[in-house]
């Protein structure tokens, strides 16, 4: 009888860990950032630029930020998120501890932590981060440099000069296959 | 009975939410795992040749996939520059003016001479007419560094299909093909003896023949003392 319920049980699990997953989504593709009156009390909402704003100039924030509207300049968030909203469009440098792409940039991005392109989103760029997560359908264009994990504090250089890589020896099968220079059919 | 019929319902109505949250959820769609993996020869050699080298420089030729940029930067440590130069033709080819193809590449590629360690050109040539890929071919030779390496796959088939392909790299021994829609197929395939002579400042490194009606080609640039 408890057997019979077993099935029953996990479908439901999920179904709840796919509703989750919905809510989260849904929000994320609306807006990245809940609303602030979603959030507890005392819980600091996210700056967000909206979809009518036009930035030029230089930006510079001790928060996470969301950009839904245009920023053209430098934006510079050292320990924090920056997110590149479905909206949002953005031609500049950026500087971040993390950085999420769902819209369009324009620009270079050194990010300490993460870089992740999202479905849809386009990078047109070099990107220098020890992690990046490109989704399937999403745009990018440049270079990726995973080599260091760059310090934000310094001002970074997109050379590949005097970088210690984490190199991975590649085991090589030995290979039985004939050369083409012993075959006649070409 | 009725306790039965019941809970088909509540699962039945639980499973139909499901179904509709998978629909609107971006997150849960999955690469498709469908595509089919072909084994690959010179790929494992091409990876051990850059692996040998301090702070490798790859450029690939084919798109932005996620997981080969987890790939290679898990494997190599290295700077990968994405091409996509398969988005550049398709361009070219929808606007009917591929006659300006060849001076395109000549210059869309801005990297400094003998500045790459790796090159996966994939199948990109097939796709080029002769002076196009005459052109591409010797960017190639110009981008590497001496001792660097270039992987490139020929078909040995006419076959003019629609599609251009992308490898994911399922690991160092095999790849998986992903087609995906192209305005023009490939051209007429080229003989072994073109290939090098397109190549020509490169050594074939390695070739192969696979069963699958490909060549894999890897080229090396001379060191010279």
């Amino acid at each position: 009888m408890w057997k019979r319920e077993e099935p029953l049980r996990k479908r439901m699990e999920t179904v709840l860990a796919i509703d989750r997953l919905a809510a989260s989504s849904s929000e994320s593709k609306s807006s990245p950032q809940s609303s602030s009156e979603d959030r507890p009390s005392g819980q600091v909402s996210p700056v967000n630029i909206g979809k009518t704003a036009v930035l030029h100039g230089e930006l510079t924030a001790n928060e996470d930020l969301t950009i839904e509207g245009r920023v053209e300049g430098k934006i510079e968030l050292r320990q924090h998120v920056l997110t590149i909203g479905v909206h949002g469009k953005v031609k500049s440098e950026i500087l971040a501890k993390s950085v999420i792409v769902i819209g369009e940039v324009d620009g270079n991005i050194i990010a300490t932590d993460k870089v992740d392109i999202r479905n849809a989103g386009s990078v047109d760029g070099n990107i220098v981060s020890p992690r990046v997560a490109i989704a399937e359908g999403a745009h990018f264009r440049g270079s990726i440099d995973m080599q260091r994990e760059p310090s934000v504090g310094s001002e970074p250089a997109l050379d590949s000069a005097s970088v210690k890589p984490k190199v991975k020896r590649v085991a090589v099968a030995p290979v039985r296959e004939l050369p083409l220079s012993r075959r006649s059919r070409f | 009975m009725l306790g039965k019929g019941i809970t088909e319902t509540i699962t039945d109505l639980f499973f139909r939410e499901s179904i509709k949250a998978k629909q609107s959820v971006n997150l849960l769609e999955v690469p498709v795992i469908d595509d089919p993996v072909f084994p690959t020869k010179a790929f494992s050699k091409f990876l051990s040749s850059i692996g040998e080298r301090e702070s490798p420089v790859v450029l690939d030729f084919g798109p932005a996939l996620g997981s080969n940029v987890d790939y290679f930067g898990e494997q190599l440590g290295c700077k990968l520059f994405i091409g996509d130069l398969y988005a550049d033709l398709e361009r070219f080819s929808q606007a009917g003016n591929l006659s300006e193809f060849p001076a395109f590449l000549a210059t869309r590629l801005s990297q400094v001479d003998s500045s790459v360690d790796g090159i996966l050109c994939w199948d990109f040539l097939d796709y080029l007419e002769r002076p196009a890929a005459r052109v591409l071919a010797q960017q190639v030779v110009r981008l590497l560094r001496p001792g660097g390496t270039a992987l490139g796959f020929f078909s040995t088939l006419d076959t003019p299909t629609c599609q251009y392909t992308k490898y994911l790299v399922v690991d160092e021994v095999s790849l998986r093909h992903q087609p995906y829609p192209a305005t023009r197929g490939r051209q007429p395939m080229l003989l072994n003896r073109e290939i090098v002579k397109l190549f020509s400042g490169l050594n074939v490194m390695e070739s192969f023949l696979l069963r699958v009606n490909a060549r894999e080609v890897l080229f090396q640039k001379p060191i010279y003392k």
